[in-house]
């Protein structure tokens, strides 16, 4: 037993320092820009460059309608296919996985090949068209994620019986839909949210082929040219993913614990 | 008692700064099957995990066979152990599952073949080693389970609350096979449980437990007849409680709303003018005066409950209220609500309770 | 034009006979589901559908196997070899160190804090890969990085002179394995969790020693989404382009880099090649998923 808790403490610390190392030699280098002593100078340089910020913005945006676009087609389906079609549920489930097999670039490439300018589709032929692929494209890298995260919530609440019960109350779908299953799945939609935002805001494959202005490809051209730029970067970056993760842990304690979960 | 197979000698077990066993005593003869009663918290499954070994108390020591055990690892001793969530290993067949610890102990395949088989036909599910535990009941898995504890000839065998994750049909029937099966081995056994009935049904002797304690340790008769304190009066059956106020402690005499009870040699101390609360069981009271019933009550039927072979009154008597039971008969209806009626007991059977 | 074909459709199911009336109230049924299915075939199967058909055509469209024939060239061959080496090692690395430290966490003892700490900090680690991720690494590791001087002045060793390299297999490797091990972490700490405390008791009760309970219990129980994951954290790797991209540029020749050069720059000259690349990479992440679905239904039976 406390052999057990030595090698225990052990591994932890290991782990932690392997994790902790890189994160405090990136600080510690972004803070070097001044000669001799450290300052926030990098920070400073990095948020006040006008292409960071609209960059930055391109990728919020593009992150904010790819949530819209995964909530759309994944709340829906979930909810579906709990409540009428559970046999399909194999099918949708394999689907949602398929992301996680098919590599980002390769899926890309199809869009490329497929969604080029002299296509019957030309998706990119305009820039609204290749925003709106590259939206598409992130949606389903984050496909997995989002339905997951719906899919669970779902289970939680038992849809079915709340569904039936608002029937029997006189509800119609569309009551039914944003009075009852939305308020009780939003806790999940938003992890999924979130969870796509860390995704998508640092994004390099999709948005660089699709040539997008977005925050991915502009990172990568600042490792290649400068020197402390990208440590305060990968720091912000870094940030903004911890931002994400503890907003839905925060918003996990609010979800609502299910009455009726077998055992 | 005959030497002792199993012996708790001052047991106490704290967590930090709570105390949830204390000083507890125990001996338990070879082949008795003892079980432990009480409350959710009372202790009672500390103590079983103390025999265990997956706990180890604070202060005494646990004999077996002669042996203290005390600071042995669980798997040094030789004890087979049911639990409440079955606990089968998932990816093993029911076979390998009851094999389990005939594997470890290195026996050789073909005796451990036989004696699965063996255990097999005891609990009688002969055709399915080869299932896996999803695949079975509830009940299945837990008789799974008990073969299981049973295959490796455990000296002792411990149930913790075996039953209790099973529906009640299940539940009786699997309790009377637990007890037969430990009979014909004569395996040592404790058995905890928080259902009263079934305590008193299956055990040679039942210790009731309450706060980290042992309020009464005795068979079942005993226990439910003369409950030693008040806690084990109110958990094991139903009692009638009524209170009484001592009119004349020399002659035993008190009342009830107003009706004179003789108790005679059991007021113990108290003096006139005290309250008393007083016990009986709904069985040894009567709706009308039965022969060697020496006391009566009057007072209101409140309630009547339909059970089937059994009618259960509620009888207000002032402030009072008594339940009891009659048998049904085809012949007479039952009482009506708000009719007179006097009740009937033996003085002897009343309890007061301290 | 989409719109109108879909409306002829829709009139001439209404002025279908009766006979057929009972099956048409099949399609409500599946209405809900009608955006995600138009969705997954028109933006995931059908692109790679393309690019899987593509390999096996020419310039003019006929089919040939010459693509394939063609990714057996050195060049392209060495290219998948390091992915695959890069991927398997720091799947392999990244499943071991996460099923420890999820033990050590879930099973070791450890004040609870840590273990909430831990699974907060692996949801963060396991999505932050790219460019930061690359950067992080070349201030640690790099010729100037932290640990790298701090070795060299404290200790006098310097791992360069030893042959060390962040941009080579090794230094792609430990740098991925910082998000495959809190990827293993997030995904096996559940399944720890579903080892209950009883069968342990159960198996010490027995007689097995702790050895004994861990190999006939834990780990069989534990091996399925463990095999499961190392599949997940090979692909995860194989697909990697943007932290191995802002390491090494296109120093190393991994497949995702040779694939982005190619869709760039068409560097191979000939499209269908890149078809081919693409065709390939899905055929090792497809293989190693279909190697998990076999041996699951085979060896897993107890599994409902």
């Amino acid at each position: 037993m406390k052999a057990g808790k030595f090698w225990a403490w052990a591994v932890f610390i290991l782990g932690a320092a392997y994790f902790f190392i890189p994160l405090i030699a990136t600080v510690e280098f972004s803070l070097r820009m001044r000669r001799g002593v450290y300052s926030f100078d990098a920070y400073k340089v990095v948020l006040g460059d006008s292409q960071f910020q609209a960059t930055f913005i391109f990728s919020v945006v593009v992150a904010i309608f790819t949530i819209l676009l995964g909530v759309l087609i994944v709340v829906p389906t979930a909810y579906w296919i709990r409540l009428r079609l559970p046999q399909l549920r194999p099918v949708v489930e394999f689907i949602t996985l398929l992301p996680l097999v098919i590599p980002a670039i390769v899926i890309v490439f199809g869009y490329i090949r497929m969604y080029g300018s002299n296509s019957p589709l030309p998706f990119l032929g305009s820039n609204l068209g290749a925003n709106a692929l590259l939206v598409i494209g992130y949606a389903a890298l984050a496909l997995p994620y989002m339905y997951r995260a719906v899919d669970t919530g779902l289970r939680t609440i038992d849809v079915r019986t709340l569904t039936e019960a608002a029937q029997i109350l006189g509800a119609g779908w569309g009551t039914i839909i944003t009075r009852v299953i939305l308020p009780n799945v939003l806790i999940a939609v938003l992890s999924g949210a979130f969870l796509t935002f860390a995704i998508v805001i640092g994004e390099f494959t999709m948005a660089s082929l699709l040539n997008r202005p977005a925050f991915g490809p502009y990172l990568q051209n600042l490792v290649a040219n400068r020197a402390y730029e990208p440590a305060a970067l990968s720091i912000i970056a870094f940030a903004i993913t911890w931002g994400c993760m503890s907003l839905i842990q925060i918003l996990s304690r609010f979800a609502p614990k299910s009455a009726n979960r077998p055992n | 008692m005959a030497e002792p197979f199993l012996s708790i000698q001052h047991v106490r077990k704290s967590f930090g700064a709570t105390t949830v066993v204390e000083d507890f005593n125990l001996d338990v003869a070879p082949g008795e099957f003892v079980s432990f009663l009480g409350p959710s918290g009372c202790g009672k499954t500390t103590v079983l995990r103390m025999v265990a070994g997956f706990e180890e108390p604070s202060a005494g020591k646990i004999v077996v066979g002669g042996k203290d055990i005390t600071r042995l690892k669980p798997n040094q001793r030789n004890i087979g152990m049911v639990f409440q969530a079955y606990a089968l290993f998932p990816n093993l067949t029911v076979g390998q599952n009851i094999a389990f610890g005939l594997k470890v102990a290195g026996m050789p395949k073909a005796d451990a073949d036989r004696r699965v088989a063996e255990m097999l036909d005891m609990i009688k599910l002969p055709q399915m080693a080869d299932r896996y535990p999803y695949q079975l009941s509830g009940g299945q898995q837990q008789r799974i389970a008990l073969a299981r504890a049973i295959a490796p000839k455990p000296k002792l065998l411990l149930l913790d609350e075996p039953l209790s994750a099973l529906d009640a049909k299940v539940r009786v029937s699997l309790r009377e096979e637990i007890r037969s099966i430990q009979k014909k081995l004569g395996i040592t056994t404790i058995f905890v449980t928080h259902d009263q009935e079934e305590a008193l049904s299956i055990s040679d002797r039942i210790a009731v437990m309450y706060g980290g304690k042992a309020e009464q340790v005795g068979t079942p008769f005993e226990i439910y007849n003369r409950p030693a304190t008040k806690f084990v009066a109110n958990f094991v059956g139903t009692l009638n409680v009524l209170e009484g106020k001592v009119t004349d402690a020399a002659s035993g005499k008190v009342q009830v709303n107003s009706q004179e009870v003789s108790l005679k040699g059991k007021l113990n101390g108290s003096k006139s003018g005290d309250t008393l609360s007083l016990a009986l069981r709904p069985e040894a009271i009567s709706l009308a005066r039965q022969p060697g019933h020496d006391t009566s009550l009057s007072g209101e039927i409140a309630e009547v409950h339909f059970l089937g072979s059994v009618i259960r009154v509620r009888v207000g008597i002032g402030g009072n209220s008594v339940s009891l039971d009659t048998f049904n008969n085809s012949a007479t209806p039952p009482p009506a609500v708000g009719d007179k009626a006097d009740i009937s007991f033996s003085s002897g059977d009343m309890l007061v309770l301290h | 034009m989409t719109d109108l074909s879909l409306s002829n459709k829709a009139i001439a199911g209404k002025t279908a006979p009766p006979a057929e009336a009972r099956s048409l109230r099949l399609p409500t049924q599946w209405l809900g589901v009608t955006p995600f299915f138009i969705f997954a075939v028109m933006f995931l199967i059908l692109p790679t559908l393309y690019l899987m058909l593509g390999a096996f055509q020419n310039e003019a469209g006929e089919f040939t196997f010459a693509n394939i024939v063609a990714l057996f060239s050195a060049n392209i061959v060495a290219a998948y070899w390091i992915s695959i080496k890069v991927s398997l090692a720091s799947s392999l690395i990244g499943a071991f160190a996460g099923l420890a430290i999820a033990i050590a966490i879930v099973r070791g003892g450890l004040p609870d804090w840590i273990r909430s700490a831990t699974l907060t900090f692996s949801g963060v680690a396991s999505n932050f890969a790219g460019v930061p991720l690359a950067f992080a690494f070349i201030a640690t590791l790099g010729r100037l990085g932290l640990v790298t001087v701090l070795l060299n002045t404290l200790v006098g060793l310097n791992l360069y002179a030893h042959g060390f390299n962040l941009l080579s297999f090794w230094g792609l490797t430990i740098t991925y394995v910082y998000f495959q091990i809190p990827l293993m972490v997030v995904i096996i700490v559940p399944a720890i969790d579903g080892l209950k405390r009883e069968w342990g008791e159960a198996a010490a009760t027995l007689g097995a020693t702790q050895a004994q309970y861990w190999r006939m219990v834990v780990i069989p129980v534990l091996w399925p989404s463990f095999l499961g994951t190392v599949i997940l954290l090979f692909a995860n790797a194989f697909g990697a382009i943007a932290t191995a991209y802002a390491l090494t540029g296109s120093s190393l020749n991994i497949v995702p880099i040779l694939l982005y050069a190619q869709i760039r720059g068409d560097v191979l000259h000939n499209a269908h090649l890149g078809y081919a690349i693409a065709f390939g990479m899905i055929f090792i992440t497809g293989l190693a998923n279909i190697f998990y679905i076999w041996f699951r239904t085979r060896s897993e039976r107890w599994l409902k």
